[in-house]
């Protein structure tokens, strides 16, 4: 057994990273701030053609990885906050749903009905919408069925717009493996939210050393030092748990032995592995997003400093696929 | 990335887990807590039997006597061992983890041939005399003085939170014989039928005794007694502590999800199944549990193919630690004044309410932030080595 990341996924989150920080960086991204559209036609094609939607298609079509490289791939994704239909475009690319979603030339969104608002992520840039119900059932909705949706003036995450609706229309029914598409979009979304952890903290440990004050680094300072600390831990267990769902996913056959040696089924195991996983990058990312203003004092509080960015996608991202009180919940209640 | 074992993997498992099977039961339960002289026979008695097997010092080098087994192997062993109910190291904890390693690594030939058997064939006992009064997260600053007299270092000081001491047959001990610091310790072997040793038990909160101060008055230890050089004990001690594979923690974590298991039961028995709140800290739970055997998994991975276990032993006892101090402060809190005594009590139907062991493993879990390198200075320890933050001291 070696469940190190190994060098061909060390590679792929190299090769995406230097493509974002190249064509994607920072000061890129927050030009679109409050904008309609926070990424361009233009660079969603270019994220296309690294084949990030592809990766799990079987070749020549794809790149016939798994889930396991997916989470390697998403993980820099959120730490380079890349904006839009990330999660979506990944599962309808995956499941042949929408033509043209695997090279980038199709942006889709997935939304989980449920009680409250309806609000709908990127809806100005989307060319489909996967819609999954309480029981999984897919349907597939096009944008000019929601005509009457309004623009949200002041979205939470100035890099994700959303959209209010009264309510969402029935749409077209899929084949596809419901459960599959929700255990999967979950388990990307807690690899965005395990790159948000990690990036937060790399931006507080660096601030820790650059910041002087009383004539020394703060990270200095234990009290410092040990917010950082509980920082590293909480990325790294939700990095391992993230983990190794994408591998149980991946390896039907060893999800059945683990799930035999647990007294559970096979999707019992899979099901417990993807809720753990969610429900603890949710709160890594947003209990290191908080940690991270903390270290950066005052001008944590700013607009200026990016950490605010991270803290609301993760807010953004916890409420999808599950909140952490709905995985908490469903965990207590498994097997 | 795989959690795929490979084939020899898996028949080592199968190998170990039959024989087990029918060892463990065929040995019965272990005595009680209290009576030392008991547990020392049933905890080297299981060391004879796992020798016999081939499976003494699994871990240690094969030139050392062991079985020379991987990490992955280690922590398929440890797993197994758990999942069969079998006897914990005890006694042997000190000799297996610390003392035979260091042995290996740093001892003379004729150490070697001295010491690593009786440890191997669950013939002899080891203790620790590390930690002092004055000296506990700052180790290095230990006083008891070893002085040279013609064959013998003379040892006068104390130590502290010696485990099993009282059934002891030779003692790991840290000495100073040189400047202050780091730089002026000495590691020797003490035999704890030496004239001069008072052995004093250690009452913990919980009322009992596993830990003992021991009083050093003069004791004659002799010069072949010394592992390494004079003075380059520190060195010693830093490579017995290198040979942590990430493994250390299995068994307890292994128990974690047991105890969660009763955990839940006990939910259900006292009627408080319905309780939303309760639901979701069990719920963040089991989370950790699966997390932090992942890591254990990712840590041991790093050690076979490194040596060392990645972002290490630091972060996984942080999390594990806190993550057991949860589990058992919400099942003496669910047993709510059944929590009173520990007496073993009943519900209203008769079942067991467990409250004796919810107790012992509450107390314990309290050691868990402390023992081991307390959780400050593993904060500390991984904001500093791991995070690259500028040292404090």
């Amino acid at each position: 057994m070696d469940f190190r990341v190994d060098d061909e996924q060390r590679a792929l989150a190299e090769g995406i990273r230097s493509v974002l920080q190249g064509r994607l960086p920072l000061e890129h991204l927050r030009a679109r701030e409050g904008d309609e559209r926070t990424i361009s036609q233009d660079d969603w094609d270019a994220l296309g053609a690294t084949g990030l939607f592809s990766l799990t298609l079987a070749e020549p079509a794809g790149t016939g990885l798994g889930l396991a490289d997916a989470v390697v791939v998403f993980e820099e994704l959120g730490r380079g906050l890349v904006p839009g239909p990330l999660v979506g475009s990944f599962l309808a690319a995956a499941a042949g749903l929408v033509p043209g979603a695997e090279v980038g030339t199709a942006q889709v969104g997935v939304h989980r009905t449920g009680p409250g608002p309806v609000l709908v992520e990127h809806l100005g840039a989307l060319d489909a919408l996967l819609v999954l119900g309480p029981d999984d059932e897919a349907r597939l909705l096009a944008p000019d069925r929601l005509a009457g949706a309004v623009r949200a003036a002041a979205p939470l995450d100035p890099l994700t717009p959303v959209w209010h609706l009264a309510s969402l229309p029935a749409g077209d029914a899929l084949e596809a493996d419901g459960p599959r598409l929700r255990r999967d979009g979950a388990l990307l979304t807690a690899a965005l939210q395990v790159g948000h952890a990690a990036e937060v903290l790399d931006l507080a440990v660096a601030y820790a050393k650059e910041r002087h004050q009383f004539g020394k680094p703060i990270g200095t300072f234990q009290a410092v030092k040990h917010i950082c600390a509980d920082m590293l831990v909480r990325a790294e267990v939700a990095r391992a748990a993230v983990h190794a769902a994408a591998c149980l996913a991946d390896a039907p056959d060893v999800a059945v032995a683990e799930a035999t040696a647990a007294g559970c089924t096979r999707d019992e195991l899979l099901e417990r592995s993807v809720a753990g996983a969610k429900l603890l990058a949710d709160e890594a990312a947003l209990t290191n997003a908080r940690a991270a203003i903390q270290v950066h004092g005052g001008m944590g509080y700013t607009w200026q400093v990016p950490v605010h960015l991270h803290l609301k996608r993760a807010r953004v991202h916890a409420t999808t696929f599950g909140t952490p009180a709905d995985h908490a919940a469903a965990l207590a209640a498994s097997a | 990335m795989d959690l795929r074992y490979s084939a020899s993997e898996e028949a080592f498992r199968q190998e170990l887990r039959r024989w087990l099977a029918s060892s463990v039961a065929a040995y019965g339960p272990p005595p009680p807590q209290v009576d030392w002289p008991a547990r020392r026979t049933y905890d080297l008695g299981w060391q004879r039997l796992l020798f016999e097997a081939g499976y003494a010092g699994v871990d240690w080098p094969v030139e050392g006597g062991g079985r020379g087994a991987s990490p992955i192997e280690q922590l398929i062993f440890k797993e197994e061992c758990e999942r069969a109910g079998a006897p914990y190291v005890g006694v042997n904890f000190v000799g297996l983890l610390h003392a035979g390693p260091t042995v290996i690594a740093e001892g003379t030939p004729a150490q070697k041939e001295r010491y690593l058997p009786g440890i191997l064939r669950g013939d002899e006992v080891w203790c620790q005399g590390f930690s002092e009064p004055d000296a506990g997260s700052d180790l290095a600053s230990l006083r008891t003085r070893a002085v040279r007299d013609g064959d013998d270092y003379v040892v006068t000081g104390s130590k502290i939170w010696t485990s099993h001491a009282m059934v002891a047959d030779f003692c790991e001990l840290l000495v100073r014989t040189g400047a202050e610091g780091n730089k002026g310790i000495t590691w020797l072997i003490m035999p704890m039928d030496a004239p001069g040793i008072e052995i004093r038990p250690l009452r913990t909160l919980e009322g009992t005794t596993e830990f003992a101060e021991l009083f050093l008055n003069e004791v004659r230890v002799p010069l072949s007694n010394r592992v390494g050089e004079e003075n380059d004990g520190w060195r010693v001690t830093m490579v017995t502590l290198s040979f942590e594979r990430g493994t250390a923690f299995v068994g307890d974590l292994l128990e974690f999800v047991r105890l969660l298991g009763e955990l839940r039961r006990l939910i259900a028995q006292c009627g408080l199944s319905g309780d939303q709140g309760l639901a979701r800290r069990v719920g963040h739970l089991v989370a950790a549990f699966d997390a932090l055997w992942a890591l254990t998994k990712r840590n041991v991975s790093e050690a076979a193919k490194t040596g060392i276990p990645g972002v290490g032993g630091s972060v996984f006892k942080l999390s594990f630690s806190e993550h057991a101090q949860a589990l058992h402060d919400l099942t003496v809190e669910v047993l709510d004044r059944a929590a009173l005594c520990a007496d073993p009590l009943e519900s209203a139907d008769g079942a067991p309410l467990h409250n004796d062991e919810a107790l012992h493993a509450w107390f314990k879990s309290i050691n868990l932030t402390i023992a081991a390198g307390t959780s400050q200075v593993q904060r500390n320890i991984v904001a500093e080595r791991i995070l690259g933050l500028p040292r404090s001291r």
